[in-house]
């Protein structure tokens, strides 16, 4: 309901949605906003037996098990030192939470659907079939990332695929 | 004052049913689930009408009325039975247990109230 | 007053569920050869119980099963028929139409499907009592006829159906002059004429036919849409409407004839009652209803005890309420008399009641029956009595909730638990003396919120019988199919426990129960051959051992084969060591693909089944295991979780990192020597504790954690039951036996193999709830990497 309400109230201000900027290394991306439940700092985590170095274990958000994600590692990014800067923006992706840790936060931006061009082929470290295109502010590119797409693929193993069940 | 009625029946939902008729059209409404409880709720209660089923555990309908009708106090209270048969054994026995008129299931809360009304006002 | 009877389907369909389950269980129970009478009556009791309901509620299709099945059922509790096994299998069949017709009405619908009209008319020759019981057909369902000739009456009923708003003319005016021309006919029952529904109507009588009928509506209508058919009796009896005893009704007044009586033979006032059956014959002509009984016969004078029918009910006469119906009338009319005048009705009566406040008044000189002195002066003394205010019933001492909100109140309790330990992990550092209060407070909090979280958690607790009472009617049909010959024992059936569990047994308990009386149970003429009895018998046992529910199904069949499985592993090339257990051996019955039976036959041995049973009971954090004699049977024991949310665990240490063993795996834990760890070829590591040798599983190699954990020997190995047997899980450190709520890993994550949950402990943090049996598992698909690498350096 309220979610709704949310997504209505971000499109009929002129066709325009708001847009969480982050910074990976050198690159900035945005995600859409309502895909954003909250940000917060890094806390110990439990690691999971297992999985990929990207998955860094999973943390108690009030209750919920929440499985926590370094993007960095996720894409090769170099290893740092998690401090007491470091962010963890808390997705909501389809009623699932997990936590993706970056490298800071930039902004809040309003971006109209013409203000995002293709993107081309490129050297992101991100594959193109996540990104819904570019956005320039003022002198900055922001690449503007499905998130849902991205942390719903089989490449996150965030999901347990379908096939891949028969354990 | 709202008359009272005793009804007692070992099926929830006809209990229900006639009690919520009965209650909506100003009776004051007992339920009993066998002939036993009724027998103890009609022990301590006035009731001016009783609809029993017949076939219940523990005590028939034909039971209770025959121990109700040993009791001064119900010896002339209407006691109709709820029945889904009306055929001459039903009403022999009936008659003879001392029923004062019987119900055929199924029926449907109008012709439950007419019968109320004709009955007992 | 229009009330609203969908309100009541509800508390119907859960009470016709009840009566078809006991009359299952009673009808499984029956012993067809010395039958219990008691018995009979009270399964007589759940089908006209639900009869009653079925066609007070509307649902005619259930009212008409019910009715064949209550008449059957009727002539055997009155003995005089004697049952025989078929008629058992006619009454299972006709409770497995009944059920699929009620969960049709619960979605709103009507089940429609040809075993109803095979069932009625299958019961209908039962009650018939055509064959002799001893030389009764073994008719299954399938083969009693589909329409049976032979049950035609002499007397034939017709089903007139046709919707009056379609036809050409206009209903109310002419569907009377309809009725009147076919109540020439013969007897004409009306039934369903609620407008906007098509009129049903059912015309019985020596010579009716077909063409007789259509004449008369070709002569008032146009044809088309108007359907009429013969009716078996089967259908006719079980419609009410042609039920003419249901239809009719009777009044009986012992007043003398009042005016309004002896001046309208047939009650107006009830006449004109807008209900549906009207008996239109006896109406017309003032003849007896075929009840026998008269209506009121106009004759003034008629005191002598008449009864007075009407349409659905009666009253008798000289009975003994009647005076005080009548008196009522008349204390009625009395006090109209006295206060308000003679012909006013008082106020407050309903005024629809004013026709019937008129004829009973008429009875104020009503003489008072020999025997009987109650007169007017009594009953006005009886009525002013009654005017005490009765209580309301107890009414239904429970409630229903959706299981969703019981669930979201057991989650918040279990975050209560959570942050009580939180708490009182923050209070350690306190000093206990200075912060008394804080103390105190703080183990009421942890005593109420366990205790909370007791009573949320029984709310969803549920009888184990709930699954075992279907158990009867699945062994007696698996038997029947197989010809083996199987009781059926269930021992401690009120064991409770989580509903969700429950719900998830349902098919493994049903898989273990067909295996054995397929597998386990020898035919007869083995079970002769081999000295026992030829009745067979499987117990269904549940109890409660611990935080544990434990389910057993025994049989006392043959038992397991050992050699038979083993050539089976050798043949499917499952690994075997080379003097296996006999509880290897009998697991193998648990692996993927594994049947050992020699032909597949419907009710197992396909080759799915017992591995699904057991990753089933995994799925619940359960193990099952199984222990079988040669001989003398086989028992399958299952261990349960009381509930799914909760686990009583054992917090361990490796390293940084805590885990939680179930508490329900662990067996033992020791203090190892050196000595007692040993590399064996083949199978790994091993520990050797009391000569037996059981795989060493090292958590920090299976989780890859590193090299966290202390050396081996300065480990605690924890024992642990799996259900590839024991096996030694080597930590760091037991910390401490708790209750821990259990998280899924899923709900935002994925499936992690060797871990069933997670949970959150009183710092905040999380700990992983450890699966022993997928830990064996990764353990042994280590071994192949494992052997010959950096492994003996780590024994050192």
């Amino acid at each position: 309901m309220s979610e709704d309400l949310k997504e209505r109230a971000v499109i009929t201000s002129d066709d325009s949605r708001e847009y969480l900027t982050f910074t990976l290394g050198d690159e900035e991306y945005g995600i859409d906003i309502l895909n954003v439940q909250e940000i917060r700092g890094y806390d110990a985590v439990t690691k999971i037996a297992n999985s990929p170095d990207y998955i860094k274990g999973v943390i108690n958000m009030r209750g919920v098990i929440v499985p926590i994600i370094d993007m960095r590692l996720k894409f090769h990014l170099g290893q740092v030192e998690y401090n007491q800067f470091t962010v963890v923006i808390i997705l909501n992706i389809s009623g699932r939470v997990i936590g993706m840790v970056v490298d800071g936060v930039s902004d809040v931006v309003a971006l109209k659907g013409e203000q995002i061009r293709p993107a081309p082929e490129f050297g992101a470290v991100l594959d193109t079939a996540y990104i819904d295109g570019l956005a320039t502010l003022d002198e900055r590119m922001v690449i503007v990332v499905d998130i849902e797409k991205l942390m719903t693929s089989g490449d996150m193993g965030l999901v347990d695929r379908i096939q891949n069940e028969s354990s | 004052m709202a008359k009272s009625i005793l009804t007692v029946d070992d099926s929830a939902s006809i209990r229900q049913m006639v009690s919520f008729t009965l209650k909506g059209a100003g009776y004051t409404v007992t339920e009993a689930v066998d002939g036993q409880d009724g027998l103890d709720k009609a022990r301590s209660g006035n009731f001016n009408l009783i609809f029993t089923d017949q076939n219940m555990p523990r005590l028939d309908g034909l039971g209770l009325i025959k121990q109700l009708r040993a009791m001064p106090q119900y010896k002339s209270v209407p006691i109709l039975m709820l029945t889904t048969e009306s055929g001459e054994a039903m009403k022999t026995q009936g008659r003879a247990a001392g029923a004062t008129g019987w119900l055929v299931k199924p029926f449907d809360p109008q012709k439950l109230l007419e019968v109320v009304r004709k009955v007992i006002g | 007053m229009t009330i609203d009877m969908t309100q009541f389907y509800q508390v119907f369909f859960d009470e016709a569920d009840e009566h078809l389950a006991d009359m299952e269980s009673l009808l499984l129970e029956l012993d067809v050869d010395q039958p219990d009478l008691e018995m009979l009556n009270a399964i007589f009791r759940a089908a006209h119980s639900i009869k009653g309901g079925a066609g007070t509620f509307g649902f005619t299709d259930m009212a008409r099963v019910t009715h064949v099945l209550e008449t059957l059922l009727d002539r055997l509790r009155k003995q005089e028929l004697q049952p025989v096994t078929e008629m058992v299998d006619a009454f299972l069949e006709a409770g497995d139409v009944l059920k699929a017709q009620l969960q049709a009405h619960r979605e709103g619908e009507e089940y429609q499907d040809e075993r109803i009209d095979r069932v009625c008319t299958w019961l209908e020759r039962l009650t018939h009592g055509e064959q002799p019981a001893g030389t009764a057909p073994s008719a299954s369902p399938t083969a009693a006829p589909a329409h049976s000739d032979q049950t035609q009456t002499a007397e034939p009923t017709w089903k007139i159906s046709f919707d009056p708003l379609a036809s050409e003319f206009k209903p109310d005016v002419h569907l009377d002059a309809l009725a009147e021309s076919l109540g020439e006919l013969g007897t004409l029952q009306r039934y369903s004429e609620a407008t906007g529904r098509p009129v049903v109507w059912y015309l019985s009588g020596p010579g009716v036919c077909l063409n007789n009928i259509q004449e008369i509506f070709d002569f008032i209508c146009d044809l088309d849409g108007v359907q009429i058919a013969p009716m078996d009796d089967a259908e006719k009896s079980a419609s009410p409407a042609a039920d003419h005893e249901d239809e009719a009704f009777g009044f009986f007044d012992e007043a003398p004839g009042t005016p309004q009586d002896a001046e309208d033979p047939g009650y107006g006032f009830f006449a004109d009652s807008p209900a549906a059956p009207v008996s239109i014959p006896p109406e017309n002509n003032g003849q007896p209803s075929d009840s026998g009984y008269g209506f009121f016969e106009n004759a003034p004078g008629a005191e002598a005890s008449q009864d007075t029918e009407s349409d659905g009910y009666g009253l008798f006469g000289n009975s003994p309420g009647m005076e005080q119906v009548a008196s009522q009338a008349a204390h009625d009319r009395e006090e109209n008399a006295q206060g308000y005048g003679l012909f006013d009705p008082s106020p407050g009566y309903p005024s629809s009641t004013k026709s019937g406040d008129d004829s009973p008044s008429g009875s104020t000189e009503a003489p008072t029956k020999g025997g009987d002195s109650g007169g007017a002066p009594p009953n006005k003394e009886n009525a002013a009595k009654s005017q005490t205010p009765k209580r309301g019933p107890g009414g239904d001492s429970s409630i229903r909730v959706s299981v969703e909100k019981v669930d979201q109140l057991i989650n918040l309790v279990g975050e209560l638990v959570i942050t009580h330990a939180m708490l009182a992990e923050s209070a350690t550092h306190l000093d206990p003396v200075a912060h008394e209060k804080i103390f105190s407070g703080l183990s009421n909090l942890e005593r109420n919120s366990r205790d909370l979280q007791q009573s949320v958690m029984s709310i969803r607790m549920m009888p184990i019988s709930f699954v075992f009472n279907r158990f009867p009617r699945v062994v007696r049909d698996t038997a029947a199919n197989l010809q083996k010959k199987v009781t059926l024992r269930l021992v401690g059936e009120d064991t409770e426990l989580d509903k969700g569990l429950i719900e998830r047994l349902a098919d493994p308990l049903n898989h273990l129960v067909r295996n054995s009386i397929d597998h386990g149970i020898e035919s007869p003429e083995k079970r002769r051959a081999a000295g026992k009895s030829e009745t067979g018998e499987i117990v269904l046992r549940a109890s409660h051992q611990g935080g544990n529910i434990v389910i057993e199904v025994n049989d006392d069949g043959a038992g397991l084969n050992r050699e038979k499985l083993l050539a089976k592993a050798t043949e499917r090339g499952v690994p075997m060591s080379d003097n296996p257990s006999d509880k290897e051996v009998f697991q193998l019955i648990f692996a993927a693909g594994f049947s050992t039976a020699d032909k597949v036959t419907d009710i197992s041995g396909r080759g799915v089944g017992m591995d699904v049973v057991r990753r089933n009971i995994e799925q619940m954090n359960g193990r099952i295991e199984i222990d079988s004699a040669p001989g003398q049977g086989t028992r399958i024991t299952i261990r349960l979780p009381l509930t799914l949310a909760i686990l009583d665990g054992m917090a361990v240490r490796l390293g940084d990192e805590t885990f939680i063993l179930p508490l329900t795996a662990i067996r033992e834990s020791i203090q190892p020597k050196r000595e007692q760890f040993k590399t064996v070829s083949g199978k790994g590591r091993v520990l050797n504790t009391s000569g037996e040798y059981l795989p060493l599983v090292v958590l920090q190699d299976i989780f890859e954690l590193g090299q966290v954990g202390q050396s081996l020997e300065d480990s605690i190995v924890v024992i642990v039951d799996t259900n590839e047997g024991r096996m030694a899980l080597v930590v760091d450190e037991l910390m401490a036996q708790q209750q821990v709520v259990i998280k899924s890993l899923e709900t935002n994550y994925r499936k992690v193999r060797g871990v069933s949950g997670a949970t959150i402990l009183g710092d905040g943090r999380v700990a992983l709830i450890l699966d022993v049996d997928e830990l064996v598992q990764l353990n042994q698909e280590m071994q192949p990497k494992r052997t010959g690498t950096s492994e003996q350096g780590n024994l050192a």
